[in-house]
C-alpha cells in the first residue's frame, strides 16, 4: 500500500467508525461502561484489593529465612484448573 | 563507628545472612545474640514476601501459598527494593518467574504476574485526560499516516500465548470457575479514571496499540497490524481503544 492509498484508507475506516460511535467528545467514565461493551471483553476485577503493599510489618518467626532447601510443588488452583484439560499445558498456543 | 556507617553496617547484616552480626549489638546481659539477630533478618524478608504475595494475589492462588512463598522469599534472596516506596517492589517479579524452573510447568503463571504487575502500576499512576476524538477524527487524511498518539500513563498491554486474561478474571471470585477455552490473548490494562480496568481485545489490535505505545505513527502500527492480520480494522480498532481510556490525546508536536 503506497502512502497516499494508505492515508485514505485509515481516513475512511477512522470516519466509518466514528461515524458509527455515539459520540465523538471524548467520554465520561459512566458512558464508557456501556460502550466498553462494544468493544473487547472487559473482566470484571476487585478494585479494593490487590493495589500492592503499603506498609507491611509482619511477621515475627524465629526461623531464619536462608534455612528453607526448596522442596515445594505448585499446590494452588492451577491443579484443579488442570482438570480435564490441557491447563498445565507446556506447549504454548500460537497467538 | 559513625552513625552512618553503624546504620549501613546493620543494614548490610540483615539483608545478608552471611554477614557476621553487626559489631556492638548485644542483648541486655551484654552478648551477641545471632539467633536473635535472625529473628530481624527473618522478619525483613517475611516483610518483602508478603509485599508480593499482596502484590500478587492470582500468581499466589494458582499456585498455592506455600509455593508462592517459597518462590517469593528466593526472588528476595536476591532482589531488595530499588525504591523506599513498597509498591514498587516486585516489578520484575514476573521475569523472574519466567526463569524459575519449579514452575516451569506453568507456562501462564509469568503472564499472570505480569498483568498484576501492570494492575498495581496503573493503579499508581498518574492521572490525566483522555484524547478528544472529534480532533483525530478531523484530522487531515494525508496528516494521519504521521500523527502519534501519547498513551495513558496507566495504559499496560499484556501478549501471551496463553489466555491470561480469563485465568486472571476467573481467579476475581470467591470460586475459581473451571476454564472453559484455552486460547491466546491479549489484555490491556488500564485506569481511565478511579478504577483499574482490565480487558481482552483483539490480538491484531494489540499490536497496533504495542506500536502506538512504543511511539510508532499511526500509519506504522496499522501496517505492523496489517500484517499480523489483513482484516485489521483501523477505525475500529482506535475507537474501540480510545473508548478504553488508552490514549491521553496526540503527542505533542504532532498536533495539526
Amino acid at each position: 500500500m503506497n502512502r497516499s492509498t494508505l492515508a485514505l484508507a485509515l481516513a475512511g475506516s477512522l470516519a466509518t467508525a466514528v461515524a458509527s460511535t455515539a459520540f465523538a467528545a471524548p467520554l465520561a467514565p459512566e458512558k464508557m461502561a456501556g460502550n466498553e461493551k462494544c468493544y473487547g471483553v472487559s473482566l470484571k476485577g476487585q478494585n479494593d484489593c490487590a493495589a500492592g503493599a503499603g506498609t507491611t510489618c509482619a511477621g515475627t518467626s524465629t526461623m531464619d529465612y536462608q534455612g528453607n532447601a526448596w522442596k515445594a510443588v505448585p499446590k494452588g488452583t492451577c491443579v484443579t484448573m488442570k482438570g480435564g484439560m490441557h491447563m498445565g499445558s507446556l506447549t504454548p498456543i500460537k497467538g | 563507628m559513625g552513625l552512618a556507617a553503624s546504620q549501613e553496617d546493620f543494614a548490610q547484616a540483615l539483608l545478608h545472612a552471611e554477614r557476621p552480626m553487626p559489631a556492638g549489638i548485644t542483648t541486655a546481659r551484654g552478648q551477641a545474640d545471632a539467633a536473635r539477630f535472625a529473628v530481624y533478618r527473618n522478619n525483613v524478608h517475611v516483610g518483602l514476601t508478603k509485599a508480593l504475595a499482596q502484590r500478587f494475589p492470582v500468581t499466589e492462588q494458582l499456585v498455592g501459598a506455600a509455593f508462592f512463598t517459597a518462590m517469593a522469599r528466593l526472588y528476595a534472596q536476591d532482589n531488595k527494593p530499588a525504591s523506599p516506596r513498597i509498591i514498587d517492589y516486585g516489578d520484575d517479579f514476573p521475569a523472574f518467574i519466567a526463569a524459575f524452573e519449579p514452575a516451569a510447568e506453568l507456562a501462564y503463571l509469568a503472564d499472570v504476574a505480569s498483568l498484576e504487575a501492570a494492575w498495581t502500576r496503573a493503579y499508581h499512576a498518574a492521572d490525566a485526560g483522555l484524547l478528544d476524538l472529534s480532533v483525530l477524527a478531523a484530522v487531515a487524511p494525508d496528516a494521519l499516516p504521521n500523527l502519534r498518539l501519547a498513551a495513558h500513563p496507566s495504559a499496560a498491554l499484556i501478549r501471551s500465548p496463553h489466555p491470561v486474561g480469563s485465568i486472571w478474571g476467573a481467579h476475581q471470585s470467591a470460586t475459581v470457575p473451571p476454564m472453559e477455552a484455552w486460547d491466546a490473548e491479549t489484555v490491556l490494562v488500564v485506569r481511565p479514571d478511579m478504577h483499574v480496568n482490565v480487558h481482552i481485545i483483539p490480538a491484531q489490535d494489540g499490536i497496533f496499540a504495542q506500536a502506538l505505545f512504543g511511539g510508532a505513527p499511526l500509519g506504522e502500527a496499522a501496517e505492523a497490524a496489517f500484517a499480523h492480520e489483513p482484516a485489521f480494522d483501523f477505525g475500529a480498532a482506535l475507537v474501540g481503544l480510545h473508548a478504553l481510556g488508552a490514549f491521553a490525546g496526540i503527542h505533542q508536536g504532532d498536533v495539526p
